[in-house]
């Protein structure tokens, strides 16, 4: 009886661990975050990146349905890959979008813009990463779309793929 | 006159030297602060040894908070606001992580029990023979 208990607890326990290591095999390895959408954009000002004005956020996010904000930077690949996705939203469907230059040259920054499109309302100039750090941003490039409560509704972290874009649209046209 | 030389050029080592103690004390922290953050993009690195973009940019922030003069908890109460508690390596104590903290010490108290129990058996059985 008592070999019969101990068997019994050991085959539970090892049929525990197989169900979470089977169970974790399909889970998502990275980190998703999940963290800032439905919470507020914190306030922020910055430099512009044409004019070298200043710019205060609660100022931009004033009057349209739904705001994209952009961290971009000229170095990134992936920034180039979702560069036309951006145009799209920007032209055809008239949404806001703010870019951050996310520690770049502003030459460079420029260039980019001239040859690839600008799908920005507004840029703004992120020279040391701090304002990205401060939006809860982990790199370049990222992607927030924001309500006019300037609450994050969404978040891409990389660059925006064809099923983010429909998601977006879904959103925006509500 | 040379008294006042001295004592401006003693103020001066003063200065400097307490200037540099106290930027000595703020990277002593910024390292500490660090090594209990977790690199969200090297995921297996802590915040100090990554040399990620990501990595870079805290430090800069927690240092420049810390010569704001911001405490560790703070510092911590931030970044877990933008980057959720997996930031931060050790846990915080709360309900829903009341299983990872109590786990270790109730598996300790429990074998010992059961190594103690065992024990007293034995003793009993050798006594009885």
């Amino acid at each position: 009886m008592k070999k019969l208990i101990i068997f019994a607890a050991i085959f539970f326990i090892l049929l525990i661990l197989a169900v979470i290591f089977f169970k974790s095999l399909k889970t998502e390895k990275t980190f998703v975050p999940k963290q800032l959408v439905e919470t507020k954009l914190p306030k922020f000002s910055a430099q512009t990146l044409f004019g070298n004005k200043k710019f205060i956020s609660s100022s931009f996010f004033k009057n349209e349905k739904y705001y994209l904000i952009n961290i971009w930077a000229s170095w990134c690949g992936p920034c180039r890959e979702e560069h036309p996705i951006l145009l799209d939203l920007a032209n055809k469907n008239k949404l806001k979008i703010l870019g951050i230059n996310f520690k770049d040259n502003k030459k460079n920054a420029i260039t980019f813009l001239d040859k690839l499109g600008n799908p920005y309302s507004e840029i703004i100039t992120d020279k040391d990463g701090s304002l990205s750090i401060n939006l809860g941003a982990y790199g370049v490039p990222e992607t927030f779309l924001i309500n006019k409560d300037q609450i994050i509704t969404l978040k891409f972290v990389g660059p925006i793929k064809s099923n983010d874009y429909k998601k977006l649209i879904k959103i925006i046209n509500k | 006159m040379k008294n006042k030389y001295f004592l401006l050029i003693l103020i001066f080592f003063i200065f400097i030297f307490d200037k540099s103690f106290s930027n000595e004390k703020k990277l002593d922290e910024l390292k500490k602060i660090s090594k209990n953050l977790r690199c969200l993009i090297c995921q297996g690195q802590s915040i100090n040894d990554s040399n990620s973009d990501f990595a870079i940019n805290v430090k800069k922030l927690i240092l420049t908070k810390l010569e704001n003069g911001a405490k560790e908890e703070e510092i911590y109460s931030f970044l877990k606001s933008k980057y959720g508690e997996w930031i931060v390596y050790k846990p915080e104590f709360k309900p829903h992580n009341f299983f990872l903290w109590l786990m270790p010490y109730a598996v300790f108290i429990i074998g010992g029990f059961y190594i103690f129990f065992k024990v007293v058996k034995k003793n009993r059985k050798t006594t009885n023979e």
